[in-house]
């Protein structure tokens, strides 16, 4: 099949009498060699924004836990996020860096995620009379579990960021206060709970998908890359979700 | 054994299908797939209806024209092709459904007959070495290191069916793509066109309309030759590099 002109391979695989009903289909576009115009171009850039988050993640929950060491050492915490970088940097300068990043890195995520679905959706209009679950639960929910990131990202900012939709007071500087406010709430909890299982499910394909997407994956680090994806993958949900256990037990007040 | 089978229906590329429901009877269990649906077609030439048309050639798992997906499996429920699939895999009384691949990039021409010329374009995007080989030249001419020769030939049983694609939810070509681009890329002979052969054929692939990968490993699963998951990664790793290596 491989090097006659399409006019004749239109034949190689249809049987001759249904030959005249199937002229040989065009392609859809013209072909690109372009970055963001290829889906594996797209896909590298899902998987690096991907990957910043995911390194912002892992700071986050560290940073989180220091909320079972007292108010002084967490809300200490909160004021150094503010000075980091200084002398050199200008104070909350290195926060906004972060900050201007990690918006580069979900609109990127965003976008391309966007883009790729729509593509998919459109590559296999039709289902099959039968349907079969090929994949794992993680794999199939990538895209209602992203969404559901996206909304819980808002909130969250919203909440314990600007105190826009924060139950009680909201008192900058004094974030040890307001999370317990937060999660003294019962709609809080489950929001916040909600989107750490989701966050636990988009990491367990994500990691290793961005493994894949970026050429690193084969067969031999099969197994390293699926151990340390779902490592991840628990690690910041167990380490998120103990942060409302806590102020639900009384362990933080 | 009898069968009740649900067969997709569809007189052109243009019109509405349905699933038909035929019962077939006298079927034994060491007949082909495609065996029983001449079965089938033999009686309903006697009724004077028409035919069911499939797509089939060599029948022996290697000219990859079959392509049936049977209750939800391309090529049904064992790791073959449907013209090595055997009856023996169902039960007497079983409802079978019967349909064709599902995608954009491989309308259906009729009844379970699909267009696949996609395929041929994109392997005429770059599946191919420009270097004039000849005859079969001294086995030791053109030494090639042992793990490449394994993977290129793991790489070149794709027959070029089309079960990834019809597996995927996606409906994406990746595995099969990967397969042709790794058989060649990893030889010295593919060497001259390594970079534009994995660019070209990429982009050929998603003009076609094809869907993105979302690494479900569906693909791998249906694959009747066994290309495995992975593949897609040395693809995606062969692309970065072009990427970067050409202008
Ligand atoms: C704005 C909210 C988000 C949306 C809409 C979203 C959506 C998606 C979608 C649709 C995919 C592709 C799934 C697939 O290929 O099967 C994906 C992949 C991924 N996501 Fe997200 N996601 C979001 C937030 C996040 C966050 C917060 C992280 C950080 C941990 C993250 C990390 C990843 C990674 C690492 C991948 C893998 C990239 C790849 O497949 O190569 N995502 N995301
Ligand atoms: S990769 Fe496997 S399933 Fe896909 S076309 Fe090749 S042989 Fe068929
Ligand atoms: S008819 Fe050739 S592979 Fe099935």
């Amino acid at each position: 099949m491989a090097l006659a002109p399409s006019k004749d391979t239109a034949t190689a695989k249809g049987s001759a009498s249904t030959r005249d009903a199937s002229p040989a289909r065009p392609p859809s576009r013209t072909p690109s060699r372009g970055f963001w115009s290829s889906t594996i171009g797209k896909k590298t850039v899902m998987a690096v924004s991907g990957l910043i988050m995911l390194a912002y993640l892992v700071a986050h929950v560290a940073g989180n836990l220091k909320v079972f060491f007292g108010p002084e050492e967490f809300n200490g915490y909160a004021h150094w996020l503010r000075v980091m970088g200084a002398p050199v940097l200008h104070h909350e300068w290195g926060l906004w860096i972060a900050r201007i990043a990690l918006l580069a890195a979900v609109g990127a995520h965003a976008v391309s995620a966007y883009q790729l679905s729509r593509r998919d959706i459109r590559a296999r209009p039709t289902r099959y009379a039968r349907k079969r679950k090929g994949s794992s639960y993680a794999t199939r929910t990538m895209r209602w579990g992203g969404i559901i990131l996206g909304l819980f990202i808002v909130w969250h900012i919203l909440d314990l960021t600007t105190g826009t939709v924060h139950p009680g007071g909201f008192e900058e500087g004094k974030p040890y206060q307001n999370v317990i406010d937060t999660f003294s709430t019962w709609y809080g909890n489950t929001i916040y709970i909600v989107a750490m299982l989701a966050v636990g499910l988009h990491v367990r394909h994500g990691f290793w998908s961005a493994a894949q997407t970026l050429g690193v994956g084969n067969a031999r680090r099969e197994r390293v890359l699926r151990l340390l994806a779902n490592g991840l993958a628990l690690v910041l949900t167990a380490g998120f979700i103990a942060v409302p256990v806590g102020v639900m037990t009384g362990v933080v007040n | 054994m009898k069968l009740n089978l649900r067969v997709w229906r569809q007189r052109n590329s243009g019109a509405e299908g349905a699933m038909a429901t035929y019962e077939v009877d006298g079927i034994s269990p060491d007949m082909s797939f495609l065996e029983m649906l001449d079965t089938l077609n033999e009686e309903l030439i006697l009724r004077g209806e028409d035919p069911v048309a499939f797509d089939h050639d060599c029948r022996e798992g290697i000219c990859g024209a079959c392509s049936l997906v049977i209750n939800g499996d391309a090529h049904g429920p064992e790791r073959t092709t449907t013209c090595q699939l055997h009856m023996r895999s169902f039960r007497d009384g079983d409802t079978v459904d019967v349909e064709p691949w599902r995608a954009s990039a491989f309308p259906v021409v009729k009844d379970l007959v699909v267009d696949r010329t996609a395929f041929d374009r994109i392997i005429q995007a770059g599946g191919y070495v420009t270097a004039p080989t000849g005859a079969a030249p001294e086995a030791h001419a053109t030494p090639v290191p042992k793990a490449a020769a394994d993977s290129a030939f793991e790489h070149a049983e794709c027959i070029g069916c089309g079960a990834c694609v019809a597996a995927c939810p996606n409906g994406s070509a990746m595995l099969f793509t990967s397969a042709k681009v790794n058989h060649l890329n990893v030889l010295p002979q593919g060497a001259p066109e390594r970079e534009t052969r994995v660019l070209d054929m990429v982009a050929q692939m998603d003009a076609e309309g094809f869907g993105g990968c979302t690494l479900t490993g569906e693909c791998a699963t249906a694959c009747p030759k066994g290309i495995p998951l992975p593949s897609i990664a040395a693809m995606n790793k062969e692309w970065l590099r072009a990427r970067r290596k050409v202008k």
